[in-house]
């Protein structure tokens, strides 16, 4: 039976907690009497036969939907998206989730006689997907099967001749999303729910969307309106792609959702990973031993093969539901599953947030963690991955520990690097870059390119990460990061602090010295329930 | 003194001359005592006359005891043998290019590997193709009167190929209460069900021998299909010669509720027959194809000779159409 997610308040007796810090870890004591520690839950139990409950799901949907089996028709035009390689994350062992819905979908649609299938990656402004990357998530068989005939591609946000325009919300949000989907007698879309936020309207109305249409939710206003986006009655991001998606269902695009879950085992119970999920003072000999190797060896490693070790980490997370039908229904029964895994039960607000960021985040998978992504780790994700209030309350402190290298990658991250240089030397101010910066990287004719041909973000990837931060900034008084490279550091507006210890000090000139500090001690994904 | 009658000299030669000491004199003159002892004991001592000899129990053939093959001792001595020569030479020969393994990822225990059978290459490259941890506990059935036949062929298939024996010219219960006991005991088993191999690259009917083991085990049946190996040592040949092959894992198998055997064996063969399909086309085109009852059987057309090599030549991309050997 898993153990559920818990607070520990912090005493003498208290061993040093571990923090994430990018490829590598530290070891920190939390000042006793005044320091909590949120745990996630334990892995929950994973589906017994996978397959079997995809094929049940299929054929038992959930909501206003006629089982797949009745929708499937010969002669018919069939789309299949699915999450591109931002989710899971880390990446999962194979066979991927999506390879194991797909290959069931596809043998009703074989069963059915349907001949005219596409498959799109749905990646919005995110880089296209690699040919490894596509063959892990969809798995050989279906690669080999579609991908030559040019019937599995990554969807293009930028190409005129492949968009649709669909119609306006009644706010005035333009919806264009892909041609050939919104075309088709049928969407069947594939989502992994890694967190709350994934899933729902998002899925189709931002996953297959252009920039014209994604602007409208992709901004500092909504972004600071969702408190938190990770909670879908609150989000103003979920409140927009909802109406979006009844104007995709009013002008007849047939969407059939299927959302699946997954538990958080993220370094497994085997392998020195596995020390990485365990509670500090359950350590063995053997796990003391194994942090201590683990650390002084990436210590001495350079950076590159340090990136290089974790990055090609896959993750043993195993698919613990599966829900599949009308997209509100679907989305509503998954938030549930998700939430219970991820929601901790948390009372009341703290002054001081901690947080130990780790190698990845959505947008660098087999990439760099640069600068702006480490902000949108902290401030965008983490913070947000709450219910009800924040952890810290408004004007606190979040101290996050990350090195924070002066790092990009050139092919993942162009407008990033430039971004860096002439944005963030500029202004911090989500409002003031969105008005006066956005346009001229959104259009540039260089990204877009690159975005279409390459393996680049759109040019307007990096200002979405700061918008994605807008409530952060908005709610605390300062940021301070642990262990980063100082310039870095300070070209993103936060202070800079060589040890935790140096943090806390700093912290007490903002909230006091007595502040109550209380640790996220994420990943594995926690989400805080706060009181 | 009184002078001997013959001198010493004459009464050995006259000793020697004697048919009743000639043995003793030439063994003591031509070898050691060492020699005398190891030809002693390996010759079998003469038998007296009118003493019938005890029938000495038969430790070859289908009562051969492989119990001491799955020893660990023996275990480890496979794997070296595994890794160390087999699968060197198998890649080197075979280049195989295995597909599937990612559907055995639910698969916990035991696991009866079922696969089509063209030549003796198919065992060792299935040893070297079926993924850890069924490859390290797996033992395979082989045929008593080919592989069991003497005690030098005896050992070596328990020992290299991890092979228990199976009788194919008469019915015995032997092999399969071994069989059972086997995956009782969390031992995988790899069985070709055709029985022996195709002598023209067509399959032949599988027998019910993998489904019967899987319906009273509760363990699964997991389909597999193998291509060129034919090629590399086709029935009728000794000397392997290079070329690609193929091996393409599917699904776990269990038998439907009420199924019988013979059932379960031609849907067993049908799961075979649809991975030809998939390595001969694609996955797409293999599931459209069984969900319209058109893929291409694994036994060929009902044919003359000739026809069914023709068929066989034809259906695999790149191939060239061959005339069969006369």
């Amino acid at each position: 039976m898993p153990r559920p997610g818990f607070v520990l308040d912090v005493d003498r007796s208290t061993p040093p907690i571990l923090f994430h810090h990018g490829e590598g870890f530290r070891l920190e004591k939390l000042p006793p009497g005044r320091s909590r520690v949120i745990y996630p839950a334990e892995p929950i139990e994973a589906l017994k036969n996978p397959d079997g409950a995809i094929r049940d799901a299929l054929v038992n949907p959930i909501g206003d939907s006629e089982p797949l089996t009745a929708l499937l028709k010969p002669g018919m035009k069939l789309t299949i998206a699915f999450d591109d390689i931002s989710l899971p994350l880390p990446p999962m062992k194979r066979p991927d989730i999506r390879q194991r819905v797909i290959e069931a979908v596809l043998e009703l649609a074989a069963a059915a006689g349907v001949d005219d299938v596409m498959l799109i990656a749905a990646l919005a402004l995110h880089r296209r997907m690699t040919e490894d990357e596509l063959r892990h998530a969809v798995g050989d068989r279906v690669y080999d099967a579609f991908a030559p005939q040019g019937l599995l591609v990554n969807h293009d946000a930028e190409d005129p001749d492949n968009l649709l325009f669909i119609g306006e919300t009644e706010k005035g949000e333009e919806v264009e999303i892909n041609k050939r989907a919104a075309e088709s007698d049928l969407i069947i879309y594939v989502n992994i729910n890694l967190v709350s936020m994934d899933g729902g309207w998002k899925s189709t109305a931002t996953g297959l969307a252009s920039y014209r249409s994604l602007r409208h939710h992709h901004n500092p206003q909504t972004m600071r309106h969702s408190k938190s986006f990770m909670d879908q009655h609150k989000s103003e991001l979920h409140s927009a792609n909802w109406r979006m998606g009844k104007v995709l269902r009013d002008s007849g695009v047939k969407v059939f959702q299927i959302e699946t879950t997954m538990n958080n085992n993220v370094f497994g119970t085997e392998g020195p990973m596995s020390v990485l999920q365990k509670r500090e003072w359950e350590w063995s000999l053997k796990d003391r031993v194994t942090v201590a190797g683990m650390k002084t060896a990436l210590d001495h490693m350079p950076q590159r093969t340090r990136r290089s070790i974790f990055n090609s980490w896959q993750a043993p997370h195993a698919m613990t539901s599966v829900q599949a039908g009308e997209v509100e229904a679907v989305h509503k029964l998954t938030t549930e599953n998700v939430y219970a895994q991820h929601l901790v039960q948390v009372e009341g607000q703290t002054d001081i947030l901690t947080m130990g960021l780790p190698y990845i985040s959505p947008y660098n998978v087999n990439s760099i963690l640069n600068p702006i992504l480490v902000a949108c780790l902290g401030l965008g994700y983490f913070f947000n991955l709450y219910r009800g209030r924040p952890p810290v309350r408004e004007g606190g402190v979040v101290i996050m520990s990350h090195p924070t290298p002066w790092e990009f990658h050139p092919v993942h991250h162009p407008s990033y690097i430039d971004f860096f240089d002439q944005v963030l030397t500029q202004t911090h101010d989500p409002v003031v870059m969105s008005e006066q910066f956005e346009k001229s990287f959104a259009e540039d004719e260089w990204y877009r390119h690159l975005y279409r041909t390459s393996y680049a973000y759109h040019g307007v990837h990096p200002f979405y990460m700061w918008y994605w931060c807008s409530h952060a900034l908005e709610h605390v008084g300062q940021v301070i990061i642990v262990g980063g490279d100082v310039r870095a550091v300070r070209r993103l507006g936060f202070k800079p602090a060589s040890t935790l210890q140096d943090a806390l000090e700093m912290a007490s000139d903002v909230v006091g010295r007595d502040a109550t500090i209380t640790h996220l001690h994420n990943p594995p994904i926690l989400m805080a329930d706060v009181s | 003194m009184r002078p001997m009658p013959i001198t010493r000299k004459q009464a050995t030669r006259l000793i020697k001359r004697l048919p009743v000491n000639r043995s003793v004199s030439t063994a003591s003159r031509t070898g050691s005592r060492v020699t005398r002892m190891a030809k002693a004991i390996v010759k079998a001592p003469s038998v007296p006359a009118g003493v019938d000899l005890l029938k000495k129990e038969k430790n070859v053939g289908s009562s051969y005891d492989t119990d001491w093959a799955r020893s660990y001792p023996a275990r480890v001595a496979r794997v070296l043998i595994l890794n160390g020569v087999l699968k060197p030479i198998i890649d080197l020969l075979a280049t195989p290019t295995i597909h599937g393994t990612d559907r055995l990822a639910d698969l916990e225990g035991p696991a009866i590997f079922a696969a089509n059978h063209h030549s003796h290459a198919d065992t060792p490259l299935m040893m070297t193709a079926i993924p850890e941890p069924w490859r390290n506990r797996l033992f395979i059935g082989a045929a008593a009167d080919y592989w069991f036949t003497n005690r030098v062929t005896s050992p070596i298939s328990a020992l290299v190929i991890g092979a228990i024996p199976v009788e194919r010219t008469k019915v015995s219960r032997k092999a399969i209460d071994q069989s059972l006991e086997l995956l009782a005991d969390e031992w995988s088993m790899l069985i070709f069900p055709e029985g022996a191999r195709s002598p023209d690259g067509w399959a032949r009917p599988f027998t019910s021998g993998a489904a019967f083991l899987s319906s009273h085990s509760g363990v699964p049946v997991v389909p597999v299909f193998l291509q060129g190996t034919n090629k590399v040592l086709p029935k009728g040949r000794n000397i392997p010669r290079p070329a690609a092959t193929t091996v393409v894992f599917g699904s776990p198998m269990y038998a439907n509720e009420g199924e019988d055997s013979r059932a379960f064996a031609a849907r067993i063969q049908e799961a075979v027959a649809a991975l030809g399909d998939e390595s001969a086309t694609d996955w797409w085109q293999a599931r459209r194809n069984a969900a319209s009852d058109t893929t291409p059987s694994l036994d060929g057309p009902d044919a003359v000779s000739w026809r069914r090599s023709w068929a066989r030549t034809s259906k695999a991309k790149g191939q060239r159409r061959s005339w069969p050997k006369v």
